[in-house]
């Protein structure tokens, strides 16, 4: 994040330690106690320490650990329900610390808005009321009250959760509920959303669904959400940057693929080994060099440049550049015999892939056709190739040995 | 020195020694092993300052005399603190507290015995009954229970008795819920209530009387005041424990979607709480039915007068059915108040 107005969020040094006399033990945590150290010694609990990251604008930004780490410690920094013991919370530049009670409430009302893992819904109020919740309580009078409603209706709409308007949660099903948690936080209107655990109490089938439909809201809405889990599978899937968090310290911060093949420290390693791979790695990043031809080119010329072996697989191109197809060594010898001018006419079709596929999309591709799948850009540009077998080492490949192939 | 007298010693000297050991335990851990010498010194310190007090002729043994000034003078502090109120506020307080309230319970007791037919009177609960569980059985009991107080010629008392509790429930809902919401938000004013309720609570409720009455006098006001007191301290508790029962999450969510501290009480911790403040008000009226017969002892009239006659006539039948109607009465409220309770959970039935 090179350019700073992407910045969104921003935490510099955050500090948390849960006790009667949290500034008294700081020094201690500051000077690198352990957090068993400081339980020992003072009864104090560190819960975050000294963590700063940059949330990008628009992304949605993914914080994991397992229980205990203090992601859910540190989301609640972010709309200011914990505050820190040291260290700054920064929204768009400016330091939340800094705000006092009705600017605090006026912040959360306009900026942020969160969904929880219990879902966090209101037991004496219907799906409607819980979903206008936020907005009824900055209005007045009737006229204000229907407007709200208005609003929330359409949100329930979005959610999927039409003609439930009347009904309690208790009467809803997990799943229904965290719909009813989402609408409520989207109907905020806020360009912020955070996410505690949100999907961790649903069952894994709804759980995709709710995944799914994420998804597909953000792509609409660029929020920015700062999502915590503690299912490393999820953070791949949701996450365009994720962060690590171990004993309240951030480990690693980036990609699904960075944490994946290059893994900060052991531990995030032996966190990524089970992971299913082939979600996570794409084309891009796996794929192999390969020999490209123009279709004008002669076949002696050709077989020139790309190699002699039998089963050597060439792509053609045309002049632009753009993928015609594949052909084998042996096909070219053959074409040299039969005295062919050019390559045009060898050409036989093969699978396309784009570098930003994941290899669990690729791998049945490989299965079509004799060729490797051709890895192109969005013109249709040779980039790389991927064949099966390369595909299968990757996938079985441990954690950290999977190195990007230089082009 | 006698056999208990020694006994006495061995266990004083047993204590000095036991409380020397702890207390060196955690205040001087540096001296190890020592501190059992230095507890030892210190039983044979009090043992020696006891023996010489008994040869002195000053034995801290034994208890002081009766009709002697105690060392700790309370009783009189507080005859001072009563006989000081009284003399200066008695009849302001008299003027201006208690005898507009006597009218207005006057009234309210006239209202419902003299101009409300007892017939209408038992409709009008049985409709409560029904209103509040909707189920016709209770609505019947109700009915019932009315019909055999009437069948005992105990109406006019039951009434009293009726509008005693109905005004001392007020009384006690007027201070106790603000108490309790105060308590519910503020960690700091409910240690320092808690050992107040506990007095109010544990202190005999004939103790309550004695100031009320030399203040007030006997009488209504008096019999209000001392039920409203004795019947409080469940209200103020259920509705501090509501407050704190509403769920960590929800609460949350109210904070992060930006409700103020007034907004949150009102729109979400008090609405979620009420189930518990309904069982403090059940809770309450259970005390203040109670009470009714030790009141009686100050002249409040109703069917705790008529179990004192029987106590004071040595009629037994008298004493039972008086005390069956406030059996009767006992349950009616307490099973309307309950089911008015339920109602008010059945929205989020399973939601904690």
């Amino acid at each position: 994040m090179a350019d700073p107005s992407m910045v969104k969020i921003e935490l510099k040094g955050v500090t948390k330690i849960f006790g009667p006399t949290p500034a008294k033990v700081l020094p201690m945590v500051e000077a690198g106690a352990s957090k068993e150290a400081v339980l020992e010694e003072t009864g104090h609990t560190v819960g975050l320490r000294d963590v700063s990251l940059e949330i990008p604008q628009g992304q949605t930004f993914v914080v994991m650990g397992l229980s205990g780490s203090g992601k859910s410690t540190l989301i609640r920094h972010l709309n200011r329900l914990i505050d820190p013991t040291a260290g700054q919370v920064l929204v768009d530049g400016e330091d939340v610390m800094a705000l006092d009670g009705r600017a605090l409430t006026a912040f959360r009302r306009a900026r942020m808005s969160m969904v929880f893992q219990r879902f966090g819904l209101f037991p004496h109020r219907t799906v409607l009321e819980n979903v206008s919740f936020g907005l009824d309580l900055q209005v007045s009078g009737r006229a204000g009250r229907e407007a709200s409603r208005a609003k929330a209706r359409e949100w329930i709409s979005t959610v999927g959760l039409d003609g439930y308007e009347a009904a309690y949660p208790h009467a809803l099903s997990g799943g229904m509920q965290q719909r009813v948690g989402l609408a409520r936080a989207l109907a905020m209107d806020a360009d912020i959303l955070l996410m505690d655990e949100a999907f961790s109490a649903l069952d894994p089938l709804i759980r995709r669904d709710m995944q799914d439909q994420l998804i597909d809201l953000q792509s609409r809405l660029r929020k920015t959400i700062v999502f915590i889990t503690h299912d490393l599978d999820e953070a791949l899937r949701l996450g365009d940057r994720i962060a690590i968090l171990k004993d309240g310290e951030i480990v690693q911060v980036g990609t699904g693929e960075e944490i994946l093949t290059a893994p900060a420290t052991d531990y995030v390693a032996e966190f990524v080994e089970d992971v299913n791979r082939g979600r996570v790695l794409t084309a891009g990043r796996i794929k192999l060099d390969c020999a490209v031809v123009t279709s004008s080119e002669a076949p002696a010329e050709a077989l020139k440049r790309a190699g002699n072996g039998e089963l050597q697989v060439t792509y053609v191109v045309d002049a632009k550049g753009k993928l015609l197809g594949a052909v084998t060594g042996s096909r070219i010898r053959r074409a040299i015999a039969e005295k062919t001018d050019t390559m045009e006419s060898l050409v036989e079709p093969c699978q396309t892939a784009t570098a930003d596929m994941v290899l669990e999309k690729v791998l049945p591709l490989t299965l079509q056709g004799d060729f490797p799948v051709a890895v192109v850009d969005e013109q249709g540009r040779v980039q790389g190739m991927l064949s099966r077998e390369a595909i299968i080492a990757a996938l079985a490949e441990t954690a950290g040995v999977v190195k990007p192939v230089q082009q | 020195m006698s056999f208990g007298g020694i006994v006495s010693l061995v266990l004083i000297a047993a204590g000095a020694f036991g409380a020397a050991l702890i207390v060196t335990k955690t205040h001087a851990p540096a001296l190890g092993a020592r501190r059992l010498g230095y507890a030892a010194a210190a039983a044979l310190a009090v043992t020696l300052l006891l023996i010489v007090s008994d040869l002195a002729g000053f034995s801290l043994l034994v208890p002081g005399a009766e009709g002697e000034e105690p060392l700790l003078p309370l009783a009189a502090l507080v005859d001072r603190a009563v006989d000081w109120l009284v003399t200066e506020y008695g009849d302001a307080l008299r003027a201006n507290v208690s005898n507009p309230i006597v009218y207005a319970i006057g009234f309210f007791e006239r209202f419902l015995y003299q101009s409300i037919a007892w017939p209408a009177m038992a409709i009008a609960f049985a409709l409560f009954a029904y209103h509040a569980s909707r189920r016709w059985t209770l609505a019947l009991f109700v009915a019932g229970a009315f019909v055999v107080i009437w069948a005992l010629q105990l109406w006019k008392p039951t009434m009293q008795t009726l509008s005693l509790i109905s005004v001392s429930i007020l009384v006690t809902a007027l201070v106790g819920l603000p108490l309790g919401i105060a308590m519910g938000l503020s960690d700091r004013f409910r240690t320092l209530m808690m050992p107040v309720l506990d007095f109010m609570q544990t202190m005999p409720s004939f103790v309550y009387l004695i100031p009320v009455v030399m203040l007030f006098g006997l009488g209504t006001f008096s019999g209000v005041l001392a039920t409203a007191v004795y019947a409080a301290p469940p209200l103020v508790r259920l509705t501090d424990l509501g407050l704190r029962l509403v769920d960590k999450e929800v609460m949350e969510a109210a904070t992060a979607f930006g409700a103020s501290r007034s907004q949150k009480l009102w729109r979400v911790q008090l609405p979620l709480a009420l189930p518990n403040v309904m069982a403090g008000v059940n809770q309450s009226i259970m005390m203040a039915l109670a009470m009714v017969v030790i009141a009686s002892m100050i002249g409040v009239r109703g069917l705790g007068q008529e179990v004192f006659y029987g106590l004071q006539r040595q009629e037994p039948g008298t004493g039972f059915t008086a005390g069956f109607c406030i059996v009767l009465l006992a349950i009616v409220l307490d099973r309307i108040t309950q089911a008015y309770g339920r109602r008010m959970q059945a929205h989020y039935a399973g939601a904690h």
